[in-house]
């Protein structure tokens, strides 16, 4: 009944509409996006941050989270991650005597661990339903849970690891750093660059502190420079310190296309946590491939086809069994 | 509010009134005023508008009520050893009924009480300490054959402002814990209408003076949280003003009474101290004019709530209180914290053994599925042709 030229026949028409759908296509392949012009962001300097993790209790109040609890005696909140309660933390490099600050060996030094509000975020690529939305004027990566499935993909998507889940709770939600946008209307801005006592985390917008960040790198490290605290254009709440020895890197700057957290560190950034990533954004490759293959909705269809013909094909009329039977 | 120079330009006259009419040197009364403008957390300049306001000579009529009370809080407002303060509790306000302090007695007191509230309607101060018992009609505490309850809610009614002073007086204290067979509540409760209490066994004197001439000044009351307790005074938890909060930071806590941690001046947390969970002003403050430290803390006892409604006489004194600031501490977390153990080469090969021998049996039990499957199928035709066979062999026969 089948034969050889049947299944040739099939398999062309097939590879044709695939071929046709590729084609018909061509613009869905997507470069990275940029930061919008206007993105908000921070300027993390982990010379400056003495760790006092004001910024970490700051937080917590701002965005109404719970302490969580990681020693024995539940006297502190002490996460040790990110969480779904938790969305900024400062953790601690060390090695060695632990002499030196930023210095790779024997030496400390502290990190920042927040939302990094990449200018193509994964987690809103990931995002089946639109919970996770990039604002189009500021680029702060926002959460809606009324419109979350919980789902989780954001969870995996992010290569920072920063939303999290609220395991926890029958009705979890995603956590994570929102820029304090929901401070903005008071006239505030990100609690944590506002309480921080060095101007170590700085709020203002990206095009403003990776200015700030090139000045600071382009310094000879001991001399002494003015530094801001709190905001970019806010009131000068500025003061003198020593230049610290940086590494001539600004982290963010090209990294997954660009983030709007911006950081500077005297220890290699790979050692403090902050991951070694090429400058393309993982949402553009798999954007691309995904709108390509879904495009118009002809590589379904072609699939569906050539899988119904082959199924088709594989089906012997049932009579014909019953037909013996009955013999 | 004015500048501390216009005292000295316009109001020396008056100053000189001062002087004499509370017997005070001029000096000390400007002194006076910067710690009650102080207490209360007003900006430099404000000692100003409180001379101006006790220099006034308006001298509020104030009326005193005792109920189920141990007279502590005006022990310890007698007590307040500032220069004759004594002189300015008395002058300052006009006490009108204070049965402690007052010189009449019986129905005297009672007439001079009515009398000072005709007199001042609607103007005077009412103070009340201690709690009111509510059950079988109040009958537990009377005053001149009137019940608690009915003494107040008379007072309250035309009067400009209600404090409460002390614990009993803020939510019941002492005498509302259980079992309360008296039925004891607060003020507050009792009116049912928020008061300004000064809670605390007893209080700071000068938390209730500076409320008393907070009215004084602006003519209204202060600034209050939730608990109706004045904001300058009980704005803030005595964990977080407390000398002994580096100990804490740091871990270092005395575990039982004059052992070395305790001799040293470790944090009292772990004896049940209260500070974490307790509002007020005593480590900023202290008590009794004797200089720093002179808390019960800095004494070296936990402090053990008094003036937090469902902490103070409720828990008891030594159980371990709930810290309500968890701020971080010192210690950071490493930039990667391990979360459980990777799975080990010999678990992995036991886990990939277990997952074997399962793939195994499925492939098994499928295929025996379809083994018997073809048996029961070999052995329904064997049936068929044996009944086939019989029935032939039935028929031959």
């Amino acid at each position: 009944m089948s034969t050889r030229r049947d299944f040739l026949k099939g398999a062309l028409a097939s590879g044709a509409a695939v071929t046709a759908c590729v084609a018909a296509v061509p613009a869905a392949a997507r470069e990275t996006r940029p930061r919008p012009p206007e993105a908000l962001g921070l300027l993390y300097d982990a010379t400056l941050c003495v760790g006092c993790k004001a910024c970490v209790a700051a937080c917590k109040e701002a965005n109404n989270n719970p302490p969580e609890f990681s020693t024995v005696d539940h006297l502190w909140d002490t996460p040790l991650d990110t969480s779904g309660y938790t969305f900024n933390i400062i953790k601690m490099y060390r090695n060695g005597t632990m002499e030196v600050k930023d210095q790779e060996k024997n030496g400390y030094a502290f990190m920042k661990t927040s939302c990094m509000h990449c200018g193509d975020p994964s987690c809103v690529s990931a995002c089946p339903v639109s919970a996770m939305t990039k604002d189009p004027v500021t680029g702060v990566v926002g959460y809606n849970p009324d419109k979350c499935i919980g789902c989780r993909y954001c969870v995996a998507a992010c290569p920072f690891g920063i939303p999290k889940y609220q395991y926890d709770s029958p009705t979890g939600r995603i956590g994570k750093c929102e820029l304090c946008r929901h401070r903005t209307k008071d006239g505030h801005y990100s609690a944590c660059a506002e309480v921080c006592p060095t101007g170590a985390t700085l709020y203002g917008k990206t095009s403003d502190l990776l200015a700030e960040a090139k000045r600071r790198i382009a310094l000879k490290p001991g001399t002494r420079t003015t530094y801001p605290r709190g905001k970019v254009g806010g009131p000068d709440q500025s003061y003198e310190a020593p230049v610290g020895n940086y590494l001539q890197h600004v982290y963010g700057e090209k990294e997954y296309g660009g983030t709007q957290v911006l950081k500077l560190s005297g220890v290699n950034f790979a050692k403090v946590g902050m991951p070694d990533l090429p400058p393309d954004a993982a949402a553009a490759l798999s954007e691309t491939i995904q709108h390509t293959l879904y495009a118009n909705l002809i590589m379904p269809f072609a699939v569906l086809g050539a899988m119904t013909w082959v199924a088709k094909r594989n089906v012997k009329p049932d009579d014909e069994s019953s037909d013996k039977e009955g013999s | 509010m004015g500048n501390i120079s216009e005292i000295f330009e316009t109001s020396r006259e008056t100053l000189h009134d001062i002087e004499r009419r509370l017997e005070m040197p001029r000096r000390e009364f400007l002194q006076f005023c910067a710690t009650l403008a102080a207490t209360m957390g007003l900006p430099a300049g404000a000692e100003a508008a409180v001379a101006k306001a006790i220099e006034a000579a308006k001298r509020p009529s104030v009326i005193w009520l005792h109920f189920q009370e141990c007279t502590g809080c005006t022990e310890s407002l007698l007590r307040a050893e500032h220069p004759t303060l004594e002189k300015l509790i008395l002058d300052v306000i006009s006490l009108d009924y204070h049965e402690t302090l007052m010189a009449a007695a019986g129905h005297q007191a009672e007439a001079a009480r009515k009398d000072a509230m005709k007199a001042n309607k609607g103007k005077y101060v009412l103070v009340v300490e201690g709690a009111i018992p509510l059950k079988d009609k109040g009958i537990y505490c009377k005053v001149g054959g009137h019940t608690a309850i009915d003494l107040v809610k008379e007072c309250a009614a035309d009067a400009a402002a209600v404090i409460a002073i002390g614990s009993c007086a803020a939510w019941g204290g002492m005498p509302s814990t259980g079992p309360n067979p008296s039925g004891s509540v607060g003020v507050a409760e009792a009116l049912g209408k928020p008061v300004v209490t000064i809670p605390g066994c007893p209080p700071n004197p000068y938390n209730f003076l500076a409320a008393v001439v907070h009215f004084l000044t602006f003519g209204k009351l202060p600034e209050v949280d939730k608990l109706g307790r004045p904001k300058f005074a009980y704005g803030r938890l005595i964990h977080e003003n407390c000398e002994r909060r580096a100990h804490f930071d740091a871990g270092r806590f005395a575990m039982e009474f004059g052992d070395a941690g305790h001799r040293q001046g470790y944090c009292l947390y772990k004896l049940g101290c209260k500070g974490p969970e307790t509002y007020a002003n005593c480590p900023t403050l202290g008590f009794g004019d004797a200089g720093e430290n002179n808390w019960p803390v800095g004494c070296g006892h936990p402090c053990i709530g008094c003036s937090e409604k469902g902490v103070g006489f409720e828990k008891p004194i030594h159980q371990v209180a709930k810290v309500l600031n968890a701020v971080p501490p010192q210690q950071y977390p490493r930039i990667v914290e391990e979360q459980g153990k990777a799975a080990s080469i010999a678990s992995a090969a036991a886990v990939a053994a277990v997952a074997g021998a399962a793939a195994g049996a499925a492939i098994m039990l499928t295929r025996n599925l379809g083994l018997s499957h073809a048996a029961e199928e070999a052995e329904r035709a064997k049936g068929t042709g044996d009944a086939g066979k019989s029935s032939a062999d039935k028929a031959q026969v």
